[in-house]
């Protein structure tokens, strides 16, 4: 564990702790069921992948939920013919995305820009529309891909009987649809933001740093920087695959809608919200989308009117309505207001936000680079901004 | 031979529809330079007025009659809409002509949105990298459509077309074939017709008036221009105003062939962003012929014929043509050199 210097190590050991310890910390926000923290760690998880491309070398793509999907189908595809075992599945689901993503970006990488945006959205939209139509009997369309009691399951069926109910998926015996599950993937979650780590101090990072802020320049020095884009992107194309993998692990249901592009649009919302190249930010972008996606959706007016309940009846009319155009079937238009204001206000995302308090109170350390000893109250802040 | 003629058919009206987005969409690129993701939500909210513009005129007085029983053996509502009250028969024409006559009403709508749009928040990204323009906007079609979605909620709702209009054209006939060869629906060449003539009247707009001149000259060196004391700002503000009527139109027109949702935004933004990289951008011809290659091509792509030697190419023609020109010809059908080549 000493691979990483001082402060990143310091910042490393917090957040793996705040991570196992979401179980406690997440009580008072009422989100400490497992299958709502599975998807903090998975989406986090893609978000600090996808960081790796969009951050460090500014490259904007807009199709990474096809990467997404394409490590969702391997990992129930594994379940299906070899074993419900979680460790095939997910390195599989890395393989496969990993090779998909080479070819996409391999083509996309030849132009930059928007084009850049354009090309990846086209490849996924691409992907997405086979997914539904042509590959129906490898994605099972429309219905999405599921487990059935009679699937071939080579490796499980040599060692024991065919039993009469579907299959869990398990690690070692260890069913993963509970609380292991989601240490599972809070494990997987804290190795990938090491990993995340690692690459940003590397000079590998420092390359792909050098390439977002000219890459003309990069150029110039006389490096060819095109493998240095195509391992980024291939590199977090693999970190979307493993999400996927996660993702069909915890629920062995995999869907075309998965790649669609507007769930590629989420990825890039998650990132942009938390802050553009910090490795933490990313996370914090995904978890509060989650959060929102999760909790506020539930919200509806009944709930609003025992929240407002200390008020005067005249205008908990008045305020309810308002309050619920927000809440339950509106969470999205939170969602995009907060982004756009976001993106207006904040180009740093809430990660700059969080600098920018840090440099007014504490003056005197004003180049002190960011640390993630506030994060757990991060969310608690923008709700307070709502 | 008819089987090819249908299909062409086929893909006017839709290449009408990518042209016409995308026209809009090339537009506010050359001027401002801005990537404007909330452009298909523009086309969205058109095909928005429709729907609200029906829902206006067909409000209804109820009234129990007191002497007739329903089935249900409650007194029978009669129902009479207040524009019948107010003109009579002519009443009734006006909701049978509903969408287009509420072309008349996108238009004012349709300018101020796009005004305020552009006042109030892309105005603040011009300096701002692409990707922060392309943030940004995405972020305001998600409201956009949002917005739609609370209001009118999120499932279709379709929009009758005029009656007289609901029949088809025996078009085979004037080729010379068999009765009822070729035949087409008349809303769709309606709407082809009518995206002619927009289109027509955006490029006379840009080329015959001073206006358009001034906008022009802007498109080519918009310091110059200001330099000579005009206020470039404010004509390009009614610049992206007039993309967003164009836009609109376009969705109110569609309305009859595709029944409006909060999602038609985003379905079609894709597919026009696309046909502007295929055309070249900042390039309105290219565009315009673009979008009517496009959607005739997915029309063609969509054969039984074609499908049966490449399964599944209609799902994915546009992309790859896209994927293909961008590596071929980076600038696009009739791009400039050297706009946005990277």
């Amino acid at each position: 564990m000493l691979l990483l210097p001082k402060k990143e190590l310091i910042t490393f050991v917090i957040f793996a702790l705040v991570v196992l310890a979401m179980p406690i910390w997440l009580t008072p926000f009422g989100a400490s069921y497992p299958a709502l923290m599975q998807k903090f760690a998975i989406f986090g998880l893609l978000a600090v992948g996808f960081n790796i491309l969009f951050g460090l070398t500014g490259y904007l793509s807009f199709g990474h939920a096809a990467f997404l999907g394409v490590g969702s189908y391997t990992a129930v595809w594994s379940f299906k013919l070899l074993t419900m075992n979680a460790i095939p599945a997910i390195i599989f689901a890395m393989i496969l995305s990993g090779l998909f993503a080479l070819l996409i970006g391999y083509i996309s990488l030849k132009r930059s820009g928007i084009y850049f945006s354009i090309l990846t959205l086209a490849f996924a939209q691409m992907s997405y529309n086979l997914a539904y139509s042509v590959l129906t009997p490898i994605t099972n369309g429309e219905t999405g891909l599921q487990l059935t009691v009679t699937d071939p399951r080579v490796l499980d069926l040599a060692f024991a009987e065919r039993g009469e109910a579907l299959p869990q998926v398990t690690l070692f015996g260890l069913d993963m649809a509970g609380y292991w599950g989601f240490y599972f993937t809070a494990i997987i979650l804290i190795i990938g933001y090491f990993v995340a780590q690692k690459i940003a101090i590397s000079p590998f990072g420092m390359m792909l740093k050098g390439i977002k802020s000219n890459e003309n320049r990069m150029g110039y020095t006389g490096l060819n920087t095109k493998p240095y884009t195509l391992a980024a992107f291939v590199i977090s194309g693999m970190y979307a695959g493993l999400a996927g993998g996660l993702l069909a692990i915890t629920d062995p249901l995999a869907g075309a809608e998965r790649m669609q592009w507007t769930a590629s649009g989420e990825i890039v919302l998650m990132v942009v919200l938390g802050g553009i190249g910090t490795i933490f930010g990313p996370v914090l972008g995904a978890w509060i989308i989650k959060y929102f996606a999760n909790i506020f959706s539930a919200i509806n007016e009944n709930i609003l009117h025992d929240l407002f309940s200390f008020l005067p009846t005249s205008v908990q009319d008045f305020i309810v309505p308002i309050f619920a155009l927000f809440v339950g079937e509106g969470w999205e238009l939170t969602l995009g207001l907060m982004f756009v204001l976001v993106v207006v206000f904040l180009p740093g995302g809430l990660m700059e936000g969080y600098r920018r308090i840090i440099t007014r109170y504490v003056a005197n350390k004003s180049d002190m680079p960011v640390t993630e000893l506030k994060q757990t109250k991060e969310p608690e802040q923008v709700e307070g901004k709502k | 031979m008819d089987a090819i003629l249908v299909q062409l058919l086929n893909g006017l009206d839709k290449g009408g529809a990518y042209a016409l987005i995308a026209l809009g969409l090339t537009l506010v690129f050359g001027t401002l330079g801005v990537v404007n993701f909330a452009h298909g939500a523009l086309f969205m909210l058109g095909s928005f007025c429709a729907v609200a513009f029906r829902k206006l005129i067909t409000l209804e007085r109820v009234v129990l009659s007191e002497t007739e029983l329903s089935p249900w053996g409650t007194p029978l509502e009669i129902r009479t809409p207040y524009v019948d009250e107010i003109f009579g028969t002519f009443g009734e024409v006006l909701i049978d002509w509903s969408v287009p006559i509420s072309i008349l009403v996108a238009i004012p709508v349709m300018l101020l949105i796009g005004i305020a749009m552009e006042r109030g928040l892309i105005k603040h990204f011009y300096k701002r990298p692409h990707a922060e323009q392309i943030l940004v906007t995405f972020g305001l079609a998600i409201v956009l459509g949002e917005i739609i979605k609370t209001v009118f909620g999120a499932n279709p709702i379709p929009q009758p077309m005029p009656e007289i209009l609901r029949g088809t054209a025996d078009v085979g006939v004037l080729f010379g074939m068999a009765k009822n060869a070729v035949t087409y629906p008349w809303w769709r060449m309606i709407y082809f017709l009518f995206s002619l003539g927009l289109i027509g009247a955006v490029f006379a707009f840009l080329r015959f008036t001073t206006f358009g001149m001034v906008v022009r000259a802007g498109m080519a060196d918009r310091e110059m221009v200001g330099l000579l004391g005009i206020d470039i700002d404010r004509r390009f503000t009614i610049v992206f105003g007039v993309a967003a009527v164009v836009a609109g139109l376009a969705g109110v027109m569609y309305t009859p062939i595709l029944p409006p949702v909060n999602t038609l935004g985003m379905d079609f933004l894709v597919l026009s962003f696309v046909v502007v990289v295929v055309g070249g951008m900042g390039s309105l011809p290219g565009a315009v012929a673009a979008g009517f290659l496009l959607g005739i091509l997915q029309s063609f792509a969509s054969m039984p014929d074609i499908k049966a030697i490449f399964p599944g190419i209609d799902q994915i023609i546009i992309y790859l043509v896209a994927v293909v020109i961008l590596l071929v010809r980076p600038r696009g059908l009739m791009g400039k050199s050297g706009v946005m080549e990277n």
